[in-house]
């Protein structure tokens, strides 16, 4: 649609440009609003066509899926209202899939936010080999998603791998089916592997957020005599808001979505005990080809991204957007 | 070798010796000697056809996967490709992508005989299988001889008495790759064949009526193989064919005794293995045991394999390839490399490896060969039957949940 506008309007704009340098000097206003238009619609154009070519168009696509039965050929003519998404609500698969995402984000704020917390402030002080150190928690994030995934997968295989040794090098039995082969420990398994990846943008983030507490807040409290403890729970982490909220919905968003680790480390498996929203539909789409409990599936994982984030920029962000802005 | 003519190669009349006809054909034998054996095969069949030219594309066998199911879904298919059948060509069928050739072969589907069943839709045949095998237990002739076992069992007590003596010997029996799910699904589809009467599978795969009691004592009878312990730790977790810790690797690498798996399994050790032998001559085959008191013939057995499909609206010389690639030359050439298992029984007697001679021997011999249920329920109704069944391994299903779960996506199919 507005490439259609764009076209419309560049043959007489062109005419009017030259005109306007003649007369620039006398109504410099003048012109002003048409040729910002002009503008706008050249710089927007190609952004607006990339996000509707890749953007809105699947979206939308998926959301004409989740209508229908359709097994990924053929024509898609077999209309089923509703009935996808009663499937997918009903499924126990996707619904303990949902739990799963939600444990995982809530693990991720309790467990990771006082850890990166913790190291970032650590980090922040004098101490020696900071340098190496910092660089040292920040390689796991480095690593590809997929690498450091089949990196775990065999150092948590069961009695030959290196996690087992060092469990029954120190005495202690680990469990016979292995980390990942035992459903009830499964997840918990993924999340510390995640906690692994992840911690390290969590500390980067801090430690860039404690750069811009001012020194002299930092001066100022001490010749007030606060310990050091008092100095960071009084001024560095309240100064840190911005960037814990930040980095909390970041997290969240990262939480809803997640699969690549979970589909290399276990599949979703066992017995469904790793499942997340998003493993549940690639196994129904490109697994069963039942392309319409995928795309409901879909659809249902995009408003709870979408309410989430919503709700999360207008009460949680929403003081620190006003204030920078 | 273009025409200046416009390239009419959808035409079906277009003659072989007027206007050119290209024939595109896909397939996965992207390695020597087998993609240099087709190329051979594509050139004579171009020297016996002037005017026609065969396109080849030899692909990896995921690539193919994923690039077929792009052109199913565009409808822009290559004139031959590789069909796995059942369900999946009932849909391919439903949606009119491929191409009768009921009355074209008809010769070549009497030489190959039962193997075609998996392929035919409604009495019409749509696809000649190429290479069929059978799944059956590889093990590992050393450990067995170490546990004092001295031959393969044939019932499901012989076979518990197999592990027993293994895991006294300190020694795991089976690896399965469970985290794939297929794997450990493949015992369920087993027990079943020994479970269930011919009639009643042959009914349930036409129906997907899976009430007869028989689908649940095969889920019994799993349950009572589980209780053995017979399984790698960590096993719900294992996939099947990925590295040394994978299922096959395991057995590849002498961690355990045997393993259920398809006729692939020498070539998937090979790969597993550094000096790329896999377990050499150590490797043997036995067929799933009979289980005591089940409705099955226990001679039955469980497989299935590839077989070229021609696209709805390709050439008819892409039919008369099919023929060609079905003919005694091309499949004694294809067994010569160890390509596949021929399904033309002239070419039986050239598969050189002693245990994959000895799958096909088995494999002639039985009454009947059930395709993978997985495979001839379609992805839906199997993908949920895999899924549950993984679950009754884990402890978490019981032998009913497996029948209901199944009927149930089964009802969604309908």
């Amino acid at each position: 649609m507005s490439n259609e506008g764009a076209a419309a309007t560049a043959a007489p704009a062109h005419a009017e440009v030259t005109r306007r340098v003649k007369t620039r000097r006398v109504t410099p206003r003048q012109d002003g609003p048409w040729r910002q238009r002009l503008e706008i619609t050249l710089f927007v154009t190609p952004a607006l066509t990339l996000m509707a070519l890749f953007v809105v168009w699947p979206i939308a696509s998926a959301v004409r899926m989740s209508f229908y039965r359709w097994k990924g050929f053929g024509p898609m003519d077999d209309f089923v209202g509703w009935r996808n998404y009663d499937r997918v609500l009903h499924d126990q698969v996707f619904t303990d899939a949902i739990v799963h995402n939600f444990t995982i984000v809530i693990l991720s704020i309790l467990v990771q936010l006082p850890l990166g917390l913790a190291v970032a402030l650590l980090l922040n002080r004098k101490i020696r080999f900071r340098g190496v150190l910092r660089t040292v928690v920040f390689v796991p994030y480095v690593l590809a998603e997929v690498i450091a995934g089949v990196v775990w997968f065999q150092l948590l295989q069961p009695e030959s791998g290196v996690v087992d040794g060092l469990i029954s090098g120190i005495g202690l039995t680990p469990p016979e089916q292995g980390f990942l082969g035992t459903p009830n420990l499964a997840l918990g398994t993924v999340f510390v592997v995640l906690t692994w990846k992840y911690l390290g943008l969590a500390i980067l983030l801090f430690m860039a957020g404690l750069q811009s507490v001012p020194e002299e807040l930092y001066e100022a409290s001490q010749l007030d005599g606060a310990s050091w403890w008092q100095t960071q729970r009084r001024i560095a982490i309240p100064l840190l808001g911005p960037t814990i909220r930040t980095w909390a919905f970041l997290s969240m968003i990262g939480s809803i979505q997640l699969f690549d680790m979970v589909w290399i480390l276990t599949g979703g498996g066992p017995a469904n005990a790793t499942t997340t929203m998003a493993t549940y539909l690639i196994n129904q789409g490109t697994g069963r080809y039942n392309y319409g409990i995928a795309g409901a599936a879909s659809v249902v994982l995009f408003v709870i991204g979408f309410v989430m984030a919503l709700a999360y920029q207008t009460f949680v962000l929403r003081r620190d957007t006003q204030t920078e802005g | 070798m273009f025409a200046s003519a416009c390239g009419s190669d959808s035409d079906g009349d277009s003659s072989s010796k007027g206007g050119d006809t290209t024939i595109t054909w896909w397939h996965n034998s992207n390695n020597e000697p087998g993609k240099g054996y087709y190329e051979q095969v594509a050139k004579d069949f171009e020297a016996d056809h002037p005017g026609v030219k065969v396109e080849i594309s030899a692909m990896a066998h995921e690539d193919m996967v994923d690039k077929l199911a792009a052109a199913f879904q565009s409808g822009d298919l290559p004139d031959i490709y590789m069909e796995r059948g059942g369900g999946e060509l009932a849909d391919h069928v439903e949606a009119g992508l491929v191409r009768d050739i009921s009355d074209d072969a008809a010769d070549e589907i009497g030489k190959i005989g039962g193997s075609v069943a998996g392929w035919q839709n409604d009495g019409k045949t749509y696809a000649l299988p190429f290479s069929m095998g059978v799944v059956g237990f590889w093990y590992n002739t050393d450990l067995f001889e170490k546990a004092g076992i001295t031959a393969p069992p044939t019932t499901m007590t012989e076979l518990y008495d197999v592990i027993g003596k293994l895991k006294a010997a300190d020694i795991t029996p089976i690896s399965v790759g469970a985290g794939d799910k297929w794997p450990a699904a493949h015992y369920w589809y087993y027990t079943a064949l020994r479970s269930c009467s011919e009639d009643v599978l042959k009914g349930a795969v036409t129906s997907l009526d899976f009430s007869d009691p028989c689908f649940v004592k095969a889920g019994e009878v799993v349950e009572d193989l589980l209780k053995t312990e017979p399984f790698n730790p960590g096993f719900l977790s294992t996939p099947a064919q990925e590295g040394a810790t994978s299922a096959s690797g395991l057995l590849a690498t002498g961690k355990v005794a045997m393993e259920m798996q398809g006729h692939w399994e020498p070539g998937v050790m090979q790969g597993l293995t550094d000096d790329g032998k896999g377990l050499g001559d150590k490797t043997a085959w036995f067929p799933f045991p009979a289980v005591e008191g089940g409705a099955g013939d226990p001679a039955a057995q469980l497989g299935g394999g590839d077989a070229w499909a021609v696209s709805e609206g390709a050439p008819d010389e892409a039919v008369d390839l099919v023929k060609y690639l079905l003919s005694d030359k091309v499949q004694i050439g294809f067994a010569e490399n160890d390509m596949g298992l021929p399904t033309n029984p002239a070419a039986s007697g050239s598969v050189k490896d002693p245990a994959l001679a000895g799958l096909l021997e088995v494999r002639d011999a039985a009454p009947f060969i059930q395709l993978y249920f997985d495979t001839a329920f379609g992805q839906s109704v199997g993908g949920a039957m895999n899924d549950e069944i993984a679950l009754l391994f884990a402890g978490k299903a019981s032998p009913q949940d497996v029948v209901d779960a199944t009927q149930t996506a089964a009802a969604d199919e309908g």
